[in-house]
């Protein structure tokens, strides 16, 4: 049986070495906890994926908790938990602490004046790949725009189009395939 | 605002994020946006934009960074940080443990995965509204703003470029050319 000291310390690895976050990571999450540990079978851990992808939170954090419970129950968890959040938390609490200082130095500005553009380009160039990936046809491409239209021009929170989103993906559901 | 005001304003709008926080990353960005920056003013644009920056380059997802971030230096204190991270990170704890449970009710549930098929394509929107907030005068300075997101663009949508180099990048031509 795992070690509550043994699911920790995976998880504090896998959360020290999930760079940008998301999708990068999920190969080092099936090294550690199928290849390396055996906690979960390659079949579980496919599917624990669908699901930490259909709930709400980061992928990382919904990893761990279904690893940390299926190893050694809800005191399982909070050891998974803690081990995938303290890395950020205490790089992000130093940058904070210390940026505040830093951020009105000229040359710090600069750098990152040329980095405030860039990364709205990060953001923005995925959305092609990922749109054909969600399967958006040229039919249903006027709910993302409107979407982005509500909260990007009217200020509407983006928990109402979430919502929506919800109902309607229900509401098609029950009158395309009459369940 | 007295402090337990701050502490319990904070609590709510980070479990709020962590609540509706679905479709990972980006996604989540247009929300802590609407909430941290326009609603609550604890940060600004440009600020906001620096964090995205920094957490593509340090490890965790966004949700975190932003949490921890937001929470020191809007109350100044580490209990600030923690009590964002905890409550980002509450309503996951709580569905997850649950569907944990429950794992074989979840699995191939027609209703979920009709919920999701919604939530797939309109998710893509709060990512393009978060693109378009962020795209605004404290952020594209001038004429050299525009020049930069373009290579970023055309880097990351062509040659797939890794984002932390691409960063390092922008942030010395930022330097040279400013």
């Amino acid at each position: 049986m795992a070690s509550y000291w043994q699911i920790f310390i995976s998880f504090f690895k896998i959360g020290s070495f999930t760079l940008g976050g998301g999708y990068a990571m999920i190969p080092l999450i099936q090294q550690e906890v199928v290849d390396k540990k055996g906690w979960l079978k390659e079949s579980e851990f496919v599917e624990m994926m669908a699901i930490a992808q259909s709930a709400p939170g980061p992928i990382a954090l919904n990893t761990a908790i279904f690893v940390g419970y299926k190893a050694r129950g809800v005191k399982g968890v909070i050891f998974s938990s803690l081990g995938t959040i303290l890395p950020s938390f205490i790089v992000i609490l130093l940058i904070a602490i210390i940026f505040t200082d830093f951020k009105n130095n000229p040359g710090v500005e600069r750098v990152f004046k040329g980095i405030r553009p860039a990364v709205v380009a990060l953001i923005a160039a995925p959305l092609y790949k990922m749109g054909k990936s969600a399967g958006v046809s040229r039919k249903t491409i006027i709910f993302p725009v409107i979407a982005a239209l509500l909260v990007w021009q009217l200020n509407l929170s983006p928990i109402y189009i979430i919502i929506a989103a919800i109902l309607g993906g229900l509401l098609y559901g029950k009158i395309t395939h009459k369940f | 605002m007295s402090e337990l005001d701050l502490y319990i304003s904070l609590f709510i709008t980070f479990f709020k994020i962590g609540l509706f926080g679905f479709g990972g990353g980006y996604a989540m960005l247009s929300l802590i946006q609407h909430d941290v920056v326009e609603t609550h003013n604890w940060i600004s644009v440009a600020d906001f934009t620096d964090i995205v920056a920094i957490s593509q380059s340090t490890p965790g997802p966004i949700a975190f960074n932003t949490a921890t971030y937001i929470g020191y230096t809007a109350t100044g204190s580490i209990w600030g940080s923690a009590i964002c991270t905890i409550a980002v990170s509450l309503p996951s704890l709580i569905i997850m443990i649950t569907i944990s449970k429950f794992f074989f009710m979840f699995r191939d549930n027609k209703y979920v995965e009709m919920a999701m098929q919604g939530l797939k394509i309109t998710v893509l929107g709060l990512i393009g509204a978060a693109a378009l907030l962020l795209m605004n005068k404290q952020n594209f300075v001038d004429y050299k703003s525009y020049i930069i997101f373009a290579i970023a663009f055309i880097a990351t949508f062509k040659f797939k470029m890794d984002p932390i180099l691409m960063i390092i990048a922008a942030g010395i031509a930022g330097y040279l050319l400013y």
